[in-house]
């Protein structure tokens, strides 16, 4: 079963088993349906890109993931367990973390203390322990800031550390919003469209740091992209979504040459 | 002409004229901001996570010396009732929480706002039921809080600094300064801060909305327990002590509802000038009495020329 056992992919990399699985969603707001019947899996350790024109209903669909919205219909399952209806905090403990299509960052506060943020996710000491600042809380923000230290090394944001986050120009917003992201060392990671509003250079430096975080710590990636040349080079596999239903699944190869794709791309008038 | 003196040039003649009295006036300036900044503090944490103005914040202090004074009354040792009094604070934090926040959550503003009055008379209506409504003694020597004062001659003259001051003084500071620490250094205080910025982002990692509506009302719940203390040990413990509470309103107009620093800073300034305007130009201009209201005129003056408040971002209307 090619599913359970991973694959192979054109470069070479071994990809490993079923991480999560998306059967038969459906998500309706009152009378639109946003989303209709779709199912995909995404494997660990893959790049899966969620791609589509606008309106398509792939920011929903990473909202379900990630428990902003809970589905209609339809079943979340996550390492191989079916997913009970969960807040979004506690899907953030279950180790998913994820961006948003228009930044969501702590303005007031610190780049270094946005990324801190992240590792609230992997906090223990209670909190009478951390109102005292002792012993076992003491440990765990020495451990968190070295993770922090490194995500802001890997992501080169050295220099902005100290910066409220309010005075950062966009690209620098959407790398810091990565970067607490990455800080939580999450099983998967969700982007919403990382590279909008990018220059090509920016874009270029993005694209690099996703597959780098991909290769050098295995992190699953699911991420939504509306540049199709950045989409075709980074994913391994793309699911395409229009108007709510899925008209694609594969490689870029694949989805390339798929003529229902083809046809949303070009604006072939629907019936 | 006299009146352009009496504004100008006597009230610093007489500062200078007479230090002690000026340090005197500075120092019991210091005792209620601290008092203020502390209150303040306690709103603009809820405020921040939740988007309520607690109106119930001035009961709490009325609530929380209540219940220290009833449990001593019923033989209970004075450090344990302040334990079971923290404790019960914990346990309001709590219910608020289950009872008012979470099925309301969603509503608009204004609805919170007055589901916190409707806190804050049933908890005038519990305090009544359990304790009495009648004006009790703070146990303040029971707590082991000195009662004398000491005397300094400073320049030669005389600066008298009761031991009750010095005490609030002392504590009230720790526990800003213990605040601010927990806000800053620890991953509760952090979040506590960025679900004031930001809900979503708050969410995508990880922080609950309810530990922190908890958190929150049981930290308003311990500065309504220390400053219920320090008022009541002048004042005396009756319903009355909820002005304390109003008092730090003139601090958020000032500081602005969302700003940490705001409190601190906006309380400890009000604290002092309140009490050197009365000395100096009150007193001896309209008569005294001017701390009653000084403070909100203070506020409005400054919101005039900065309608941001003092630590606000400039506010910019989108059009
Ligand atoms: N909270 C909501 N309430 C009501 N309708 C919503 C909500 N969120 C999304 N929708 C609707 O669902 C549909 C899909 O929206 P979604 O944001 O998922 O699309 P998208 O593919 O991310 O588009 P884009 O590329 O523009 O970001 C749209 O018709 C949108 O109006
Ligand atoms: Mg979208």
């Amino acid at each position: 079963m090619k599913d359970t056992e991973g694959y192979v992919t054109a470069d070479g990399r071994q990809i490993g088993g079923v991480l999560m699985e998306m059967k038969n969603i459906t998500l309706k707001f009152g009378g639109v349906t946003a989303i209709s019947d779709i199912s995909f899996d995404v494997h660990e350790g893959e790049i899966r890109a969620i791609i589509g024109p606008n309106g398509a209903g792939k920011s929903s669909m990473l909202n379900i993931i990630s428990g902003f919205y809970t589905p209609t219909v339809g079943e979340v399952w996550y390492k191989g367990a079916k997913r009970p209806p969960m807040k979004p905090y506690e899907v953030a403990r279950m180790g998913v973390a994820r961006t948003f299509q228009n930044i969501a960052l702590f303005e007031g506060m610190t780049v270094l203390d946005n990324i801190m943020t992240g590792r609230l996710t992997h906090m223990n000491a209670s909190i009478a322990a951390q109102a005292i600042w002792w012993g076992k809380a003491r440990n765990e923000e020495m451990e968190n800031r070295e993770i922090v230290e490194k995500v802001i090394d890997f992501l080169e944001i050295q220099a902005i550390r100290k910066t409220p986050v309010g005075r950062l120009p966009y690209g620098l917003k959407k790398r810091v919003e990565l970067a607490r992201a990455l800080a939580a060392e999450p099983s998967i990671l969700l982007l919403d469209e990382p590279m909008a509003g990018m220059n090509v250079e920016e874009k270029e430096d993005m694209s690099r740091f996703i597959l780098d975080v991909n290769d050098e710590f295995g992190t699953t990636i699911c991420l939504i992209e509306h540049d199709m040349g950045v989409v075709m080079d980074l994913s391994d596999r793309v699911v395409v979504m229009d108007y709510g239903k899925k008209i694609g699944d594969g490689t870029p190869d694949e989805v390339r040459g798929n003529q229902d794709v083809i046809d949303a791309y070009l604006g072939v008038p629907h019936d | 002409m006299d009146l352009l003196r009496d504004i100008f040039i006597n009230p610093f003649v007489e500062m200078a004229a007479m230090p002690d009295l000026f340090l005197q006036t500075l120092w019991e300036g210091l005792v209620s901001g601290v008092l203020y900044a502390l209150i303040a503090l306690g709103f603009v944490l809820i405020f921040r996570s939740s988007r309520i103005f607690n109106f119930a914040q001035g009961i709490m202090v009325v609530f929380a010396a209540l219940t220290l004074v009833g449990l001593y009354a019923y033989g209970i040792p004075a450090w344990i009732a302040v334990l079971l009094t923290l404790g019960v604070m914990f346990v309001l934090a709590v219910s608020i929480e289950r009872v008012v926040l979470r099925p309301l959550v969603g509503q608009p503003d204004i609805i919170l706002f007055m589901a916190t009055i409707g806190v804050s008379l049933f908890l005038i209506g519990l305090g009544e039921i359990i304790f009495g409504g009648e004006n009790k003694q703070m146990i303040t020597s029971e707590l082991g809080i000195p009662t004398g004062e000491t005397l300094l001659e400073p320049w030669g003259g005389l600066l008298i600094l009761p031991h009750l001051d010095i005490t609030v003084v002392v504590v009230g500071g720790v526990l800003v300064a213990a605040l601010l620490a927990f806000l800053n250094y620890t991953k509760m205080g952090r979040a506590i801060r960025a679900l004031g910025d930001d809900h979503q982002a708050a969410l995508s990692v990880g922080i609950s909305l309810q530990t922190i509506w908890v958190l929150v009302w049981f930290i308003a719940g311990i500065i309504a327990l220390v400053t219920g203390i320090a008022w009541g040990a002048r004042a005396g413990v009756s319903f009355a002590l909820e002005v304390i509470a109003y008092k730090a309103l003139p601090v958020l107009m000032l500081g602005g509802l969302e700003s940490i620093t705001g409190a601190i800073v906006g309380g400890l300034m009000i604290g002092i000038l309140e009490k050197l305007f009365d000395g100096y130009w009150g007193y001896p201009i309209l008569g005294g009495n001017t701390e009653t209201w000084f403070a909100f005129v203070l506020a409005l003056i400054v919101l005039l020329f900065r309608p941001q408040g003092l630590f606000g971002e400039r506010i910019i209307e989108r059009v």
